[in-house]
């Protein structure tokens, strides 16, 4: 019976690809907002995950996340490596400032200054240079998009000069780094040269990144390190969720990607729930007809199911796929640099796409079961 | 697959007994009785016309003889079963197995070519597509589709439509076929084209073939016509010689 419910499916082509295109959209729509809602959000704590060197990062115990960290006493440093089971601990500057280039142009910038003797937190792939050029006099790494930003369709060349805050910065070195969310250039720097790029402050370093001993975790020791010093001390993936979770309970993020990826959902619902019943209902004759000849009500609703299965299956794949070409088509575009198709999107949009499948199956199957057969005698 | 009459011994037993059958719809206010207690015997090797007007319960009637309705109340046995007693599986599988549709608006599935429409009954019945549509091809050979056997409904003609009908209503050699109208959505002389089909290919000794009409063109074809009127049955007359006159063509 197989075939008859697939031949009934495809026979009429209208709404065969009406039904995949609502299923398809849905897909689109769904996945294509998820991803980038995850990308954005990825975004904002983008530079937690980029520190690959250290496991722990302390901060001021009222940080809420990456980008408003006050900051720290020296003292602090070392009170942190005098905490049993850090191993070690560098200072990190991480602040906004503003780059002049030579054309008068100018950007603001997130700058990090590394720890002087270990650049812990510097970027693991150079695209152009190398990172032991940052202990040159006033040199500076800047990130493969913020060279595009600020030097637009211009090849890639070391040597370049600009200003921070005054004062002369030489590019060294191009990088891969993740992108931020706001979209502005990185700029890595030694922790010494960076006091000289900021504004002058009391005390500079923002975070400190630490690393425990062999044999205890690093939930361990950050508790070691907030019991004995005062301070905030948290894992990577910590620090990462805590600034996601701060940019989705203080922003309008969510709300926004939410009521979008909810309107794929019930578009797509609608137009492929509506279409299948449809379709089902035009056919009831047919599968009345069927019930007469001796169709169970189990064959038939194999049929239907098969069908629903079929459209979810051809639509989302379609889906999938126009989604997949939407993110390599903007694959080279430098401000949605870090946006792709994530495999939680895939994965969710299927879980998704199956509900509506199951919703709108149910919906015939029901129309179906309470058919009666007698129904073909009614002329 | 071979039509032609074939010499087997006559069952004598009816093929269908209905003793005082009964059917209401609805209940309270709205309760409507469409059977008020029929009683009649269909034969093997003959075809029964169900007439009568509009409302007078033969659609109810060949409903509940065809397994598609339950009765309310009396005894109902087809081709020895109690009916009645037959529930959910069972009845589907007996109607698959022991019956053979003729639809008024045919009912062809319109995706499917006209082999594949007639193969249907095989296909349920649990037979390969490939060997089903090749006996359906058979078939509409016989029925004089041979030539239209890759054409989709909508390519054939009212006529053809219901020649496709009766070939899938015969397919899986039913002992028992109800035709619904079977000439209604037809003209005159597609209609009488139909009936000398069925005469032709459908009446065999182990057959019992009940045709529901309203088309007085068609009486000449049955060997019994049983008249109804307001749930009951009026009269039952016998046409043993027109029969023999109507096979001739």
């Amino acid at each position: 019976m197989n075939w008859i419910a697939l031949r009934m499916l495809m026979g009429d082509r209208a709404k065969y690809f009406g039904l995949i295109f609502g299923v398809s959209f849905a897909t689109l729509l769904m996945t294509q907002q998820v991803s980038i809602f995850m990308g954005i959000l990825t975004r904002t704590a983008s530079q937690v995950l980029d520190v690959r060197d250290a496991e722990i990062w302390v901060m001021d115990n009222k940080v809420r996340f990456i980008d408003e960290a006050p900051a720290l006493p020296d003292t602090d440093l070392y009170r942190v490596r005098g905490v049993p089971g850090v191993e070690w601990a560098v200072r990190l500057y991480k602040g906004q400032v503003t780059a002049r280039l030579a054309d008068g142009n100018f950007r603001a910038v997130v700058l990090f200054g590394l720890d002087d003797s270990t650049f812990v937190g510097a970027p693991q792939e150079m695209i152009l240079g190398s990172l032991a050029d940052l202990r040159r006099p006033d040199a500076v790494i800047i990130d493969k998009s913020g060279y595009e930003y600020m030097w637009p369709g211009q090849p890639y060349q070391l040597g370049r000069e600009f200003e921070l805050n005054d004062r002369r910065a030489v590019l060294v070195g191009i990088c891969k780094a993740s992108p931020p969310f706001t979209t502005l250039p990185i700029l890595y720097t030694r922790y010494s040269s960076a006091s000289g790029f900021v504004p002058r402050e009391r005390n500079m370093m923002k975070f400190i990144l630490a690393h425990p001993e062999a044999g205890l975790t690093d939930a361990e020791v950050c508790r070691r390190i907030e019991e004995r010093t005062g301070l905030m001390a948290l894992t990577q993936r910590e620090f990462f969720w805590k600034t996601i979770n701060y940019f989705l309970g203080s922003t309008g993020i969510p709300v926004n990607f939410g009521i979008t990826i909810a309107l794929g959902f019930v578009v797509g619902a609608a137009i492929t729930g509506q279409t299948f019943y449809l379709f089902t209902i035009e056919n009831l004759k047919q599968f009345g007809a069927l019930k007469a000849m001796g169709v169970s009500n189990a064959r038939l609703i194999g049929m239907i199911l098969l069908q629903a299965v079929i459209v979810g299956l051809v639509g989302y794949g379609i889906g999938i796929g126009l989604t997949a070409a939407f993110f390599e088509s903007t694959s080279g575009i430098t401000h949605l640099a870090g946006l792709a198709m994530t495999p939680l999107a895939f994965g969710g949009v299927g879980a998704a796409v199956m509900i509506i499948i199951v919703i709108t199956s149910l919906l015939s199957i029901r129309k179906v079961l309470v058919l009666e057969p007698a129904v073909v005698f009614r002329g | 697959m071979s039509m032609s009459m074939e010499s087997i011994e006559l069952d004598t037993s009816p093929a269908v007994v209905c003793r005082g059958v009964t059917k209401e719809f609805g209940s309270g206010d709205t309760k409507t009785v469409a059977l008020r207690g029929v009683d009649l015997d269909v034969r093997y090797g003959e075809t029964t016309l169900l007439v009568g007007p509009s409302g007078c319960g033969k659609t109810t009637l060949i409903s509940i003889i065809a397994g598609l309705l339950y009765p309310t109340g009396g005894e109902i046995s087809v081709l020895g079963h109690d009916l009645v007693r037959l529930r959910n599986g069972k009845l589907v599988n007996f109607r698959a197995k022991n019956i053979g549709f003729v639809f008024q608006q045919y009912n062809l599935l319109p995706a499917l070519t006209a082999a594949e429409n007639a193969a249907v009954p095989l296909v349920i019945a649990g037979e390969y597509r490939g060997r089903a549509v090749g006996a359906a091809k058979e078939i509409l050979a016989e029925v004089g589709l041979e030539p239209r056997m890759n054409a989709l409904p909508t390519q054939l003609s009212g006529g053809q439509q219901q020649r496709v009908a009766i070939a899938r209503a015969l397919i899986h050699k039913p002992k028992l076929l109800v035709c619904d109208e079977p000439t209604a959505a037809l003209d005159g002389h597609s209609g009488q084209t139909v009936m000398q089909l069925l005469k032709r290919v459908a009446v065999q000794p182990d057959r019992a073939v009940i045709i529901v009409t309203h088309d007085s063109r068609v009486y000449r074809f049955g060997d019994r016509i049983v008249t109804m009127s307001d749930g009951l049955i009026e009269s039952v007359e016998e046409r043993a010689a027109e029969h023999e006159e109507a096979m001739a063509g």
